[in-house]
């Protein structure tokens, strides 16, 4: 039965990137967003730039998952697609990981191109490319999830996306992606680390530090914890939707 | 379980908080045939099919799919299913091939038969030429029969077909009833949901009346219409009007009950050659000739109609009350 599974997640994987990619909430939401935003900082502050790639890039996971998210299943819900898929002889946690992975490999080529990008072009060679590559997994695994957790709770793609905009800008504003944590009342950095995507700009900071501490184990605990919080609900709410 | 029988069901039962939708439903399907589910559209039809597929929990009663429980084993029973849903629900933006392909990747086709089934599959459904063509293009008879393909890639012992001609025109609606004749005769066992009458008698081995949930017959078409033959009438076409013909048949007649409309009469009740003798006279006597001569038989309309209580109306309403 896990072969089955192994195998049905692969597929639905594969068609997902093959149907949805190129779909315009996927690029909208998932490309055009977080390097628009790029652009407008990095011209309207060339010098300090530097200082935002990692917020930067964390933003970019953030926006590319949860944008592929809400396409892959939301799509499928609205024309009775993912009813097709849970029709085959697999589980529907694997249905489930199946669409999460479709975001995670949209999330790691957004990430990969801007993270490319930014370190070619502003020179950061001191960059810790494994931490860097930890970082960056367990985050689109833990924002693919968050999006498929908002998506699976309702029913059209601009629903999806309208309420993943709610945690998405609360964690942008609060996360350290433009203003520093430490900068920010008491209260403000208590709810900052509650939130996952605080732990992946501190992990892509500490990565681009070069000398600096190293990504600690304490980071990818906590964004593996965020993974399984995010997931075990949307599993759960999937299989109400099908009771 | 019987190895013949196919889907067996006792009191299978689903609710919607108060909402009774499917009420205790105990019925077998035997290998081999199509057995129709009709009734009008809210009656509980798709609701079935849903719980038999695995997607959707029985709220009480047991059923057991190909011997699988539904419940425990459901998943070792979709191996061996499949199901065309109401709506065709293929991937618009994927070609009619890599359709197929998806499916039978799905359902763990072995990769050297996958390319050989998806085309056999595309030519036995008269889309070979359409194999590249993305199904969003297709039209609606195609993307049907499409849909049908794709729930034969892994040649199921079993398919469900729900609704399957609902929207599609008199032609398409026709050859894709043959092509159900025909996947029978290939010897797949079809469960098939309708709320078309005529769809139901012409495709049917047996048949579940269901209303409101509940199964209220299950029986062959013809066992069915012969609930309803007690009194059959002979209806006899005239070439012309003739005056009085109406009362001399009655007179004639006598105690047998006869209507007429244009040129012609129905005659209710009698043996049919001694009305036939009565009548030949009664045409020659008024210089008419006859036309034909038929004996009605009562159709499946008439049956589900006695045995159900419901008008034909109901059953002509499509999903949102339309006509």
């Amino acid at each position: 039965m896990w072969r089955d599974d192994l195998r049905g997640i692969c597929y639905i994987a594969l068609k997902d990137m093959k149907t949805y990619y190129l779909k315009p909430p996927a690029i909208s939401w998932g490309i055009i967003f977080p390097l628009a935003w790029i652009l407008a900082f990095y011209l309207r502050n060339p010098r300090n730039f530097e200082d935002l790639v990692p917020g930067l890039i964390a933003m970019t996971v953030l926006f590319s998952t949860t944008a592929l998210e809400a396409v892959v299943i939301n799509f499928e819900l609205r024309i009775g697609a993912l009813e097709r898929l849970l029709l085959a002889p697999i589980n529907l946690s694997a249905v489930l990981l199946g669409k999460l992975l479709g975001g995670v490999i949209f999330g790691l080529l957004m990430a990969t191109l801007v993270s490319l990008g930014t370190i070619i072009s502003l020179g950061l060679l001191q960059v810790r490319v494994l931490d860097l590559a930890a970082v960056l997994l367990l985050s689109v695994f833990v924002f693919s999830a968050l999006g498929t957790l908002i998506c699976v709770s309702v029913k059209e793609v601009f629903e999806a996306q309208t309420l993943a905009n709610l945690p998405r800008f609360l964690m942008v504003f609060l996360c350290g992606v433009f203003y520093p944590i430490s900068a920010m009342p008491a209260p403000l950095q208590s709810i900052a680390y509650l939130l996952p995507l605080t732990y992946t700009v501190e992990g892509i900071e500490r990565a681009f530090s070069g000398t600096g501490a190293a990504v600690s184990a304490y980071h990818l605990l906590v964004l593996a914890i965020f993974i399984v919080i995010f997931t075990l609900p949307a599993m759960r709410l999937l299989r109400r939707r099908f009771a | 379980m019987d190895e013949n029988i196919v889907i067996e069901t006792s009191g299978l039962t689903k609710s919607y908080g108060k909402t009774l939708a499917v009420d205790h439903i105990s019925f077998e399907v035997k290998r081999g045939e199509i057995f129709g589910f009709l009734g009008p559209n809210g009656a509980g039809k798709t609701t079935t099919i849903r719980m038999l597929t695995g997607l959707s929990r029985p709220t009480e009663g047991s059923a057991r799919v190909l011997r699988f429980s539904i419940k425990s084993e459901i998943a070792q029973a979709k191996k061996h299913i499949g199901v065309v849903p109401e709506l065709s629900n293929l991937y618009d933006e994927l070609s009619a091939f890599d359709n197929l392909l998806f499916a039978a990747q799905l359902y763990g086709v072995p990769r050297r038969h996958r390319r050989e089934r998806a085309d056999k599959l595309l030519k036995m459904f008269g889309l070979y030429e359409r194999r590249n063509q993305s199904f969003g293009t297709l039209s609606r008879g195609m993307k049907r029969a499409l849909t049908i393909a794709a729930a034969l890639v892994h040649s199921p012992e079993l398919l469900f077909l729900d609704e399957p001609t609902v929207g599609l025109d008199v032609v398409a609606a026709r050859s894709l009833r043959s092509l159900i004749s025909s996947l029978r005769q290939q010897g797949t066992t079809i469960f098939l949901t309708t709320h078309y009458l005529e769809e139901a008698d012409l495709l049917c081995d047996r048949i579940a009346l269901i209303v409101k949930g509940r199964i209220v017959q299950t029986d062959s078409p013809n066992r069915l219409k012969a609930r309803v033959e007690e009194n059959p009438p002979t209806e006899i076409s005239f070439t012309d009007a003739a005056p009085s013909l109406v009362e001399d048949l009655l007179q004639m007649l006598p105690g047998l009950q006869v209507t007429a409309l244009d040129h012609r009469v129905r005659i209710y009740g009698g043996v049919v050659a001694d009305v036939l003798e009565t009548v030949i006279q009664l045409a020659k006597k008024k210089g008419i000739g006859i036309e034909s001569v038929t004996s009605l038989r009562p159709s499946l309309e008439d049956a589900f109609v006695k045995i159900t209580g419901l008008a034909p109306a109901v059953m002509a309403m499509e999903k949102g009350g339309r006509r």
